[in-house]
């Protein structure tokens, strides 16, 4: 019981202070540490992404009050893990916002963003490989071939037109109700 | 004056609870209704504060909450927003988790058939800003072996190897020093067209 706690605080407590580079970036991050530690599977990661992107709010934190709920069964424990992802970067981001002017033109932060954000590209890029398997695409031929078109058509609809990733959510699950 | 902390609080909850999409998509909708609608702060000056809040780790909505308000009001105001821009979606999502658990999405012919569906979207959702990312970030045919490599490592699932924190600080750190060296050079080569001249 307290050591699931602990877990979830140390498995947190490193996505909050290793999340660089937005909400994609993180993935890779939380889905290293709560797929591979078992608590969830493939999956359940892609659903409470999908979930997140409907609702409001980023998907650091709804992954981290759904996990929360589902490896401690209580309000307590998502509310904990919430907490564990925001407080590291709060304290740090309010230390920063002190020392502003120092901070603007350093060559150290100049630098190490630099040199972020090719990792970043790499980051959502293993987040969506580590997706691409058959709990998500389906373990039989015919329906990996209508995930695999769902993919690509989806694909094309968020990278070529304005359409709202929303309502590609919202198609692709109608289109499920009506294929399988 | 008091009321500031409840305002705080009200205005980044109304931004956390009507955002869909995190962070970037937050910065338009808080710098309309931080600098333009109450006029809390300067347009330069809120930029100053979201170069802040972009190069510390975390959630970059709740890091522009925190500068914001402990910008008004100190560490309580920063107290007030953050836990403004977090209470609407922590609320929602735990609505979600207590009533659609994995159980139900596995276990309800409906709900499944239409996860089913969304779950290769999802896998789409994720493919397009690797592409936008790597086009921003001035991926050309020389670097894009970084990315590349730091994706297969990653997936590879080799202990330790594959663990993305590795390539976070390896970037981070790469990047100082190539910055510093590319600083060093371009002094020295300024000085010597200085003696040259």
């Amino acid at each position: 019981m307290l050591e699931n706690y602990l877990k979830l605080i140390w498995a947190y407590l490193k996505i909050g202070l290793f999340g660089f580079g937005g909400g994609y970036a993180m993935l890779s991050l939380i889905q290293r540490e709560v797929v591979d530690s078992g608590w969830i599977t493939s999956q359940m990661f892609t659903d409470i992404v999908a979930i997140s992107q409907m609702t409001p709010g980023p998907i650091g934190i709804n992954s981290a009050t759904y996990i929360g709920y589902v490896v401690t069964g209580s309000v307590l424990g998502s509310l904990v893990t919430t907490l564990t992802v925001v407080l590291p970067p709060f304290i740090l981001t309010l230390i920063a916002a002190h020392y502003i002017d120092r901070h603007r033109q350093s060559p150290f932060i100049k630098g190490a963003f630099m040199g972020l954000r090719p990792v970043v590209v790499g980051l959502i890029a293993s987040a969506a490989l580590l997706l691409m398997n058959s709990e998500n695409f389906g373990y039989e031929t015919n329906e990996r071939l209508i995930t695999i078109a769902i993919c690509i058509a989806s694909f094309c609809i968020v990278y070529f037109t304005r359409i709202h990733p929303i309502l590609v959510i919202i198609l692709a699950g109608i289109a499920g109700l009506l294929v399988f | 004056m008091n009321n500031l902390y409840l305002q705080l609080f009200l205005t980044f909850s109304k931004i956390g609870a009507f955002t869909f999409g995190g962070g970037w998509a937050m910065i338009s909708i808080i710098q309309r209704e931080i600098v333009e609608k109450h006029k809390w702060i300067e347009l330069e000056d809120f930029l100053d504060l979201l170069a802040v809040a972009q190069s510390m780790p975390g959630i970059l909505a709740v890091n522009i909450s925190v500068v914001i308000g402990d910008r008004l009001k100190g560490i309580k105001g920063s107290i007030c927003a953050a836990i403004g821009t977090i209470l609407p979606s922590f609320l929602m999502i735990l609505a979600i988790a207590i009533f659609l658990t994995p159980d139900t999405i596995k276990n309800n012919a409906i709900v499944s058939r239409i996860f089913k569906g969304i779950r290769p979207a999802v896998v789409a959702l994720i493919i397009a800003p690797v592409l936008t990312t790597a086009r921003s970030a001035g991926i050309n045919w020389k670097t894009v072996i970084i990315p590349v490599a730091v994706a297969l490592l990653i997936y590879s699932k080799i202990p330790y190897i594959s663990n993305p924190i590795i390539y976070i600080v390896l970037g981070a750190f790469g990047g100082y020093l190539y910055y510093l060296h590319s600083l060093l050079k371009g002094n020295h080569h300024n000085g010597k067209e200085a003696t040259d001249a």
